[in-house]
């Protein structure tokens, strides 16, 4: 493992069956009447937020906690940031104050990138959605999603996704969730396929290591997971598509169009949705939908994250930790 | 003034000749001249040059002194083996008017290190929206003859149809800053494979061919010349050579960092590699050495644009566009066009002096390097090879691209009419 987790492309596949694999032991912590390892006790992480983001920033302090980490929560409004202090000044003052580990969100794509690489800071940097580029943590949940639904919980210790048809559709240009997925899911052996209208595919997408299609009902029949990206009504000023209902009845996720998936197909969602334009109630509710689960899934990933980066090597569960050093 | 006789100089790399500085002016090429009463400077088959000209160049003053001011950007010209430069309109205030821009002139005069012509905005403010007193900042003392809303494009059709039109009345011409405002807003990067990865916000080349496309248009309709700064793309070197081809009065000038730098290196997310118009590809690189070793692009044009550290040293949406270039333009040149075999270095001396004087009218520079003519002389040191070191820099600024990468040519004397600036590597 390195020491940053800042692109799901950084990731080997070994890297990455690892974390997948040491989040089913996290998750076995939460099914325990205390869902709480000594692991990271004595540790300080700082969860950094240039954006907000209420539920990634809960399912990372969630993950901290049970891992008992110190835990510093920095909201960018209303603090010295908003009185015009920059990323290094503010990521310093942080480090000068003890920090471990630094959880960052932050609208400029690159921006945890540059905290980890510039010499501003030695802490471990998480990426926690940068811009547009990348939300590691995201992917990993996600892949871990699917790797217990379409592989088994038991039965893919140790497995990647080699083989599953992945279908990822809305709005991949302005997504980091469409980024990191595309990344891990091609180092775990997955096939993707990203939909949606051309003017929601970056330029250049060409060389992105998957296919890409126009057409969401010929994709449908061949896709062991769907995952809907949420699409901003507001793309529409923008010329992204003509309207919010021509949108929704060309890339709308609905239970007709659910009925097309194999059986055993599962439908995924990064969150939040927006019920009624990329996806109905009717399918949001339904029992194929991980929405749900991703987010429990959310906690056990970063807490494997966190464990992996910061905890050493010693096994994460079985023998706690009772010595802790810097 | 004195003479000074320098001794072994190939001229445009030509045979070794002496050269004999009298005053303010050449008095004589030619070999075995006399040393009498002449200071010496070896040459030992250095390349000698016209003085250089840069037709692009920010020196932030007034308005931004914290990146440069018209003094240390001069003493930064003379370092890179300029002998005039240009300077930009984008100031605080814009040089919009004929005070501004004859504060400009004043302040390069004063610096004594190197020629300062101003440019002055074609539209009051850079607004786009109403033309500036270009007729005045004509018959300033500044006498300006080249108009550019650089760092914003004239966008409005209409607007820069007027522009080219008007200044007709006094042999103007408009240098355009191509870029189309609606394709490239929140455009941080080249668009592309590159910033589909990396998430940021594309600058489209069409963006800058659109433009260009619609103002050579534009200038033979009304029977003008434009100018093309800091041209980027293949797709641009095309309508230029079209336009040429038809007798369109335009001339075109490239970067030294867009000659050399790709958007490949925007993966580091470093600011320094953040300049507009951005870096393109590899193939727009070799397409731009391409047409400036066949003329269609006419000069090298550095695009010098200084900025404080802080403005640099954050996140990369945050940081200000632009790289300092006056110290490095020749050694880049010489990376990518001498040492490629692609121009001599009397073909050096065409596209960073002469042509660059005449587009922008600059009397006394850009002249033969013959008995008669201004002094202004640049003698470069061809075979050495060293590490770009910003803290050497004699700008205020060290955002440059080059730190740490090993770049051939060093300036070592630059004279502005007979006047050394700088001897040895050394301002004086």
């Amino acid at each position: 493992m390195q020491r940053h987790l800042i692109s799901a492309a950084d990731l080997t596949r070994d890297d990455a069956v690892l974390i997948l694999d040491t989040a089913e032991e996290m998750a076995r912590v939460a099914d325990r009447p205390i869902k709480k390892l000594p692991t990271l006790r004595g540790r300080t992480i700082v969860n950094l937020f240039f954006e907000d983001s209420t539920r990634t920033r809960i399912s990372f302090e969630a993950a901290e906690k049970r891992l008992s980490a110190d835990v510093i929560n920095f909201s960018a409004k209303g603090s010295s940031v908003s009185k015009g202090e920059s990323l290094k000044d503010t990521a310093q003052t942080l480090e000068a104050m003890g920090v471990d580990a630094v959880v960052i969100r932050h609208s400029a794509s690159g921006a945890p990138y540059r905290l980890a690489n510039s010499g501003w800071i030695d802490a471990a940097v998480i990426n926690a959605g940068d811009g547009t580029h990348q939300h590691p943590t995201q992917a990993l949940l996600d892949a871990f999603t699917m790797r217990r639904r379409l592989v088994g919980r038991d039965a893919g210790l140790g497995q990647d996704l080699a083989g599953r048809r992945i279908t990822i559709v809305g709005d991949v240009l302005h997504s980091r969730v469409a980024r990191s997925n595309v990344d891990l899911l091609h180092t775990l052996g997955a096939e993707v396929t990203l939909v949606a209208p051309p003017t929601l595919l970056p330029v250049g997408i060409e060389t992105w290591p998957c296919e890409v299609a126009y057409d969401l009902d010929s994709t449908l029949p061949k896709s062991d997971a769907v995952m809907m990206l949420r699409v901003q009504r507001e793309r529409m000023n923008a010329a992204f598509f003509p309207t919010e209902r021509e949108y929704s009845r060309r890339y709308g996720l609905d239970g007709h169009r659910m009925a097309k998936m194999p059986e055993h197909a599962i439908v995924m969602h990064p969150g939040p949705m927006v019920r009624g334009m990329e996806i109905t109630a009717e399918v949001a509710d339904s029992d194929r939908c991980t929405v749900v689960e991703q987010v429990a899934n959310g906690v056990s990933i970063r807490m494997a994250v966190l464990y992996l980066l910061l905890g050493g090597n010693e096994p994460a569960v079985t023998h706690a930790r009772t010595t802790e050093e810097k | 003034m004195s003479k000074i006789l320098i001794r072994g100089a190939r001229v445009l790399g030509g045979e070794a000749r002496d050269v004999l500085i009298d005053g303010e002016t050449i008095a004589e090429v030619g070999t075995g001249l006399s040393a009498d009463g002449a200071e010496v400077v070896e040459a030992h088959g250095k390349v000698l040059l016209p003085g250089l000209v840069d037709l692009h160049t920010h020196l932030r003053e007034p308005g931004r002194e914290d990146s440069e001011t018209v003094l240390t950007g001069t003493r930064a010209a003379a370092s890179g083996g300029y002998t005039n430069v240009f300077a930009m309109a984008n100031t605080f205030p814009v040089a919009d008017t004929a005070g501004v821009v004859e504060q400009v002139w004043r302040l390069g005069k004063e610096s004594g290190y190197c020629d300062v012509q101003p440019i002055g905005a074609v539209t009051v403010g850079l607004e786009g929206s109403k033309l500036a007193e270009l007729g005045a900042m004509h018959e300033s003392a500044a006498g300006v003859t080249v108009f550019s809303d650089d760092g914003k494009c004239v966008h409005d059709a209409v607007i820069m149809r007027r522009a080219l039109e008007y200044v007709k009345a006094f042999g103007g011409v408009i240098a355009q800053h191509a870029q189309e405002p609606r394709l490239t807003e929140g455009a941080q990067m080249n668009e592309g494979v590159v910033s589909a990865e990396l998430g940021l916000g594309g600058w489209p080349a069409v963006a800058e061919e659109s433009i260009i496309a619609r103002d050579v248009l534009l200038a033979e309709h009304v029977g003008s010349r434009v100018h093309i700064c800091h041209l980027s793309t293949a797709g641009s070197v095309e309508i230029v050579r079209w336009a040429k081809s038809r007798g369109i009065q335009v001339t075109a000038e490239v970067t030294p960092h867009h000659l050399l730098l790709t958007d490949e290196l925007v993966r580091s997310y470093n600011p320094v590699y953040k300049v507009n118009p951005p870096l393109r590809t590899e193939r727009d690189v070799m397409a731009l050495r391409e047409a400036l070793a066949d003329g269609t692009i006419d000069i090298v044009a550095t695009d010098h644009a200084p900025h404080p550290h802080e403005d640099k040293d954050c996140e990369w949406a945050a940081a200000a566009m632009g790289m300092v270039g006056l110290e490095t333009a020749l050694s880049v040149v010489q990376a990518t066009m001498v040492d490629t075999g692609l121009l001599d270095w009397a073909g050096v001396a065409d596209r960073m002096s002469v042509k660059p004087a005449q587009i922008g009218q600059a009397t006394g520079h850009g002249r033969p390097v013959s008995a008669g003519e201004p002094a202004n002389l640049t003698l470069v040191d061809t075979e050495y090879r060293g590490l770009v070191d910003p803290a050497g820099f004699a700008s205020r600024s060290r955002n440059t691209p080059y730190e740490g990468r090993e770049l051939p040519g060093r300036v070592t004397h630059t004279w502005l009419r007979g006047k050394a600036t700088l001897v040895d590597g050394k301002l004086t």
